[in-house]
Order: C-alpha cells, then sequence, then structure tokens
C-alpha cells in the first residue's frame, strides 16, 4: 500500500555518467505529483532526454533511485514500464507497417490484451482513424508525430513522456497537440514534456523545470516562477526630451532612451515596495512630465535564457539588458 | 509472464515475411529447385550412389541445413537490428518484457519462417526425388533444434552489428563456406584422410551429418554426438545473449 500523496514519479540523486567520462545528469531529485503537467526546458545537450530515457529503461543510470507510483524502475520494471507511455524526439517508426498494427503492437508489447475499441479511440482522438490502413512511410511528418503519441497512449499509460512533442510540427498541429495534452492531464494522466518552445511550456505546464548541463537548476509552479523571477518594467513616454536624469531621480534603477524621451523602470515583481508611486512623485517634483505609461512583463523566455546563462556564469543582466533595448 | 509481448513481437515479425514473400520464401524454393536441377539432375545423374543413396537425394538434407542456417541468420539478425537502424529499439528498450521474453518473441518468429522454408524445401525435394525419412522424429528435432539456435546466432549477430556490412559478413564468410565444406553436397570419404580430419573440426558437418542419418541413417559421426553439438551451441548463444541484455552491450548506454 502505497500513501495517497505519495508522487507518481519521484526521482532521488539520479546520476547517469557515460563511458567517456561525460556526466550527463547530476545528482538529479525531483517529484511530480499524479495528474500535473511538468515542461523540462533545457539547451540541447542540458540532459533532457537522458532523464527521461533513464527513468523509461533505456539508459542506465550510474547512480540514485527512480519510482512510479511507488515501484522501483529497477526492481519492479514490469510494473513500472507498464505506468509509462514514452514518445521519442526523433520520427522513430516502422515505416512499412500500418498504422493500426503498429499500435497494436504497442499495446501488446507493453502487456495489454488486445482492445480494438481503445485503439479506434485512441486514433480517432489523434485523427489517425481515417488513416489506420495507411502504411507509415505514407504519412507526413506530423502525422507520423501523431502516430508515436497513439503508440504511446496504446497501453493507457498512467505517466506519459513526450520529449519534444511538436518539434517540426507547424502551428495548427502544434495547437492540436496541446489541446490533446490537456485532454489527457483531464483523464488523469501525468505528462512529463521536453520541449525547447518556451510558449509550450508557457501554454501547458503546470509546472517548469529548468535543465542545465545535466543539473535542474529549479522546478517551480509556472506561476510561482513568472512571479518570483519575472520583472516588470514601466515605460514613460516623456512630454520633452531629457539629456540626462536628474539627481533627483538618480537612485532609481533607470533607463534613459537614445533620443531622451523614454524612460524605462525596472522593478521585481515580488519586492514588498515596487517604487512606482515614490518614483512618480519624484519625476512631477522633478517636473519630467509623460505623455503616456504602459508596463511590461518578462516572458518566461526571458526568466529561462537568465536562469541558463546564469547557471553556466555568464551575464546575468539580460532580463534588464533586453529590457532597455 | 508477459505473453502479450511476446506475441506482439512474434505477429510483428511473422507479418514482415508476409510482406516480403517472394524474398522470404519463394527465393529459396527457386534456388533450391536450381540446385536439385543442376546437381542433382545434370551433375547428380553421373555421380554413382553415396552410400547407397542416390546424388540427387543424398544432398536434400545439406540443401535444407544450407537454408535453415543462412535463413535462420538473416531472419534473426534483421529482425533485432531494424529496429535499432530505424531508433524503434527504444518502445523493446522501455517496455515491460524481460529478456527471455525478447528473445522468445524475436527468435520464436526467425525459428518458425526457418522451420517452414525447411518443409517447404523438404515438399520441393519431393518434387524432384524419391523422398524417404527414416526418423521423423530426429529430423524435426535437428530442424527445430538448428533453427532455434542459429536464430540465436543471429540474433547476436544483429545486436553486434552496427552496419548493414557487419550483418552479412558472417553468414557470408562464415556460414556459408562452413556449409559448403561441411559435407552437404558430399561425403568427407570422398576426401584425402587429412582433411576428413580438418572436416571435423567444422560443426556444420554434425548438423548435416546428424540430419542426413535422420533420412537416410547414414552418417559421418555419431547421431547422438551431432544432437549434442547443437544443444551445446544452442546453450551458448542463449547464454550470450542473456550477457548482452543483462550488461545492456550495444542496447543499451
Amino acid at each position: 500500500m502505497h500513501a495517497v500523496d505519495e508522487p507518481i514519479l519521484r526521482v532521488s540523486n539520479l546520476s547517469k555518467t557515460y563511458a567517456g567520462g561525460f556526466e550527463a545528469l547530476k545528482d538529479i531529485s525531483l517529484e511530480i505529483q499524479k495528474g500535473e503537467i511538468i515542461a523540462l526546458l533545457g539547451p540541447n545537450g542540458a540532459g533532457k532526454t537522458t532523464l527521461i530515457s533513464a527513468i523509461c529503461g533505456i539508459v542506465r543510470p550510474s547512480s540514485g533511485q527512480v519510482t512510479v507510483a511507488g515501484f522501483d524502475i529497477g526492481r519492479d520494471y514490469r510494473k513500472t514500464r507498464a505506468l509509462i507511455g514514452l514518445v521519442p524526439q526523433e520520427l522513430t517508426t516502422d515505416s512499412f507497417e500500418s498504422v493500426y498494427n503498429t499500435v497494436a503492437f504497442s499495446r501488446g508489447l507493453f502487456g495489454r490484451a488486445p482492445n480494438h475499441t481503445h485503439l479506434e479511440k485512441v486514433l480517432k482522438d489523434l485523427s489517425l482513424w481515417d488513416k489506420k490502413d495507411n502504411k507509415i512511410i505514407t504519412l507526413s511528418g506530423g502525422m507520423k508525430r501523431r502516430v508515436l503519441i497513439a503508440k504511446a497512449l496504446a497501453h493507457e499509460p498512467r505517466v506519459l513522456f513526450l520529449d519534444e512533442p511538436t518539434a517540426g510540427v507547424d502551428v495548427s498541429l502544434r495547437k492540436d497537440m496541446w489541446k490533446i495534452v490537456k485532454e489527457l492531464r483531464e483523464s488523469g494522466v501525468t505528462i512529463i514534456l521536453t520541449t525547447h518552445y518556451i510558449e509550450e511550456a508557457e501554454e501547458i505546464a503546470d509546472r517548469v523545470g529548468v535543465i542545465n548541463n545535466g543539473e535542474i537548476i529549479l522546478i517551480e509552479s509556472k506561476t510561482a516562477l513568472m512571479q518570483k523571477l519575472g520583472k516588470k518594467q514601466l515605460i514613460l513616454d516623456l512630454s520633452k526630451s531629457l539629456s540626462a536624469l536628474p539627481a533627483a531621480i538618480n537612485h532609481y534603477d533607470l533607463a534613459i532612451s537614445e533620443d531622451g524621451m523614454k524612460l524605462t523602470y525596472t522593478f521585481e515583481t515580488q519586492s514588498e515596495r515596487i517604487g512606482i508611486t515614490a518614483l512618480l512623485d519624484d519625476l512631477k517634483a522633478a517636473n519630467i512630465q509623460f505623455r503616456d505609461l504602459n508596463t511590461t512583463q518578462s516572458s518566461l523566455e526571458e526568466i529561462f535564457v537568465n536562469l541558463v546563462d546564469e547557471s553556466s556564469g555568464k551575464n546575468s543582466a539580460i532580463v534588464n539588458g533586453a529590457a532597455a533595448e | 509472464m508477459n505473453l502479450h509481448g511476446v506475441m506482439a513481437i512474434y505477429r510483428f515479425e511473422m507479418s514482415r515475411t508476409r510482406r516480403t514473400l517472394i524474398q522470404s520464401i519463394v527465393a529459396p524454393v527457386i534456388t533450391t529447385s536450381l540446385y536439385f536441377i543442376v546437381f542433382g539432375a545434370a551433375i547428380g545423374s553421373r555421380i554413382q550412389e553415396v552410400g547407397g543413396v542416390s546424388y540427387g537425394a543424398f544432398i536434400v538434407p545439406g540443401l535444407i541445413m544450407l537454408n535453415l542456417l543462412t535463413n535462420s541468420i538473416s531472419n534473426a539478425s534483421f529482425g533485432i537490428y531494424f529496429p535499432k537502424f530505424v531508433g524503434t529499439v527504444y518502445e523493446l528498450l522501455s517496455a515491460p518484457v524481460s529478456t527471455f521474453e525478447v528473445v522468445l518473441g524475436y527468435v520464436g518468429a526467425a525459428a518458425t519462417k526457418s522451420i517452414m522454408l525447411g518443409f517447404i524445401i523438404l515438399a520441393t525435394a519431393a518434387l524432384f526425388i524419391d523422398l524417404q525419412i527414416a526418423h521423423p522424429i530426429i529430423m524435426l528435432a535437428f530442424i527445430v533444434l538448428t533453427a532455434l539456435s542459429f536464430s540465436l546466432l543471429g540474433f547476436i549477430l544483429g545486436i553486434w552489428a552496427d552496419n548493414f556490412e557487419k550483418l552479412s559478413v558472417v553468414p557470408m564468410l562464415v556460414i556459408t563456406p562452413l556449409v559448403f565444406l561441411g559435407g552437404s553436397f558430399y561425403s568427407t570419404e570422398m576426401l584425402p584422410p587429412f582433411w576428413q580430419t580438418v572436416s571435423l573440426m567444422n560443426p556444420v558437418l554434425y548438423l548435416v551429418s546428424g540430419l542426413r542419418w535422420s533420412f537416410y541413417e547414414i552418417a559421418e559421426v555419431n547421431v547422438w554426438v551431432s544432437l549434442g553439438s547443437v544443444l551445446l551451441f544452442l546453450f551458448i548463444c542463449f547464454s550470450i545473449v542473456v550477457w548482452m541484455f543483462k550488461t545492456g552491450y550495444k542496447l543499451r548506454s
């Protein structure tokens, strides 16, 4: 028996060092609750696919432990693998097999008895039913991606890994995928996806994990991440051009545009005192008038780039820098 | 045991045979017919009986063995190499199937195809010669055990190979010469004494000899030695496959 709040997936101190000495994963720990959608972001070679492969049994971890629904992936590999579905990054398909047969093969391989009704539902949900007798080689890239998803769903997994599911997929299909992912979550499936598209994480994920150089830099709820690390900017369109900032407002984090017609004030959204009221008062006192004002918030993409650069030891002022442009 | 998994692999592999019917079945049948026409009818009519059996009948067990060996190896090696080559092996590695189940699926399908082919060749041979089988059960045992053990060898090759050249090098450069030098088309008694001794080092000789005994009760070596050899080979191949899966050799990084 497992506790009710047992995470569906628990990764503890997972490391992977390849034969050549390359450390692909460094002491990764994370917990994922049932029904969550987690997006793993990271640059190429960060370790995202290795992490998924280690959990799914494709790569042998060097150390650490992974449990799925409380079962160890090594000792209880039959139970854990039966619970997991994997959509790989590459479009790897049995080109000469029909759509239906390849999906039926996946269901059987994962230990489930034939179930035409379920396969029909999966194929219909993925708009593949009318192509069920087509050889996979005749399908477009987007359709092949759907076939891979159908294969992963054929055995009714409770945890689904999507390794860059929308790479190379057109916008319309990408939105269809997001819809499918959301529907799967509603049916209780936990989804872990890796992506390069920040908008994808922003659109569908509950939590976002950032991986770089084999380490999880952070894992946070998307909303909290945006609030915690997001920066806001107040942009003022001035009535008259300023050549330099008056001494009275010099202590604010202000940037002045080249033509002197814009002032940009960057502030942390989590700060107790964000200082806008005081700034506006000081501007009035300094007789600086403005015609218009607006605010912008940094996107998840900016947060992500900033985090990765910080973890790589680079200049961390990208958010501010980008804002000043 | 994941029986659904085993059956899924088995059916999948068998459906590949249906898709490649000409390559899998028709081609070996035509080749065998040509052997009978050339060796059995054209050349064989000028050769005296071998061990009291007409030359055409004498070569039947050798022809069956030639096809069993080459097809078992090529079917099984291609079966596991192709998923590695196109990348679909990820599914096999992430599925709840044990080593034994994977081997049972792939090797079972490859061996089934080879056994079917063996019987098709037997039926083809019956069109050309008056076929007699003295020990059908022993014949069946040899065909099944040979198909299984060489399918296992093919499976090992498929895992080991990382390109198509490697996949074909063993059947072409090792197995075919061994079959031709293993008494498939002649009796080792026809050879000088030195080469008779050398032939005894050829493992295929034991297989051909055992199978020929089951047909005509004539053999180069004792039939039980032949049967023991094929069982030993089966055990060695299976042990290598188990080691490959346990260590993840060329499968899991």
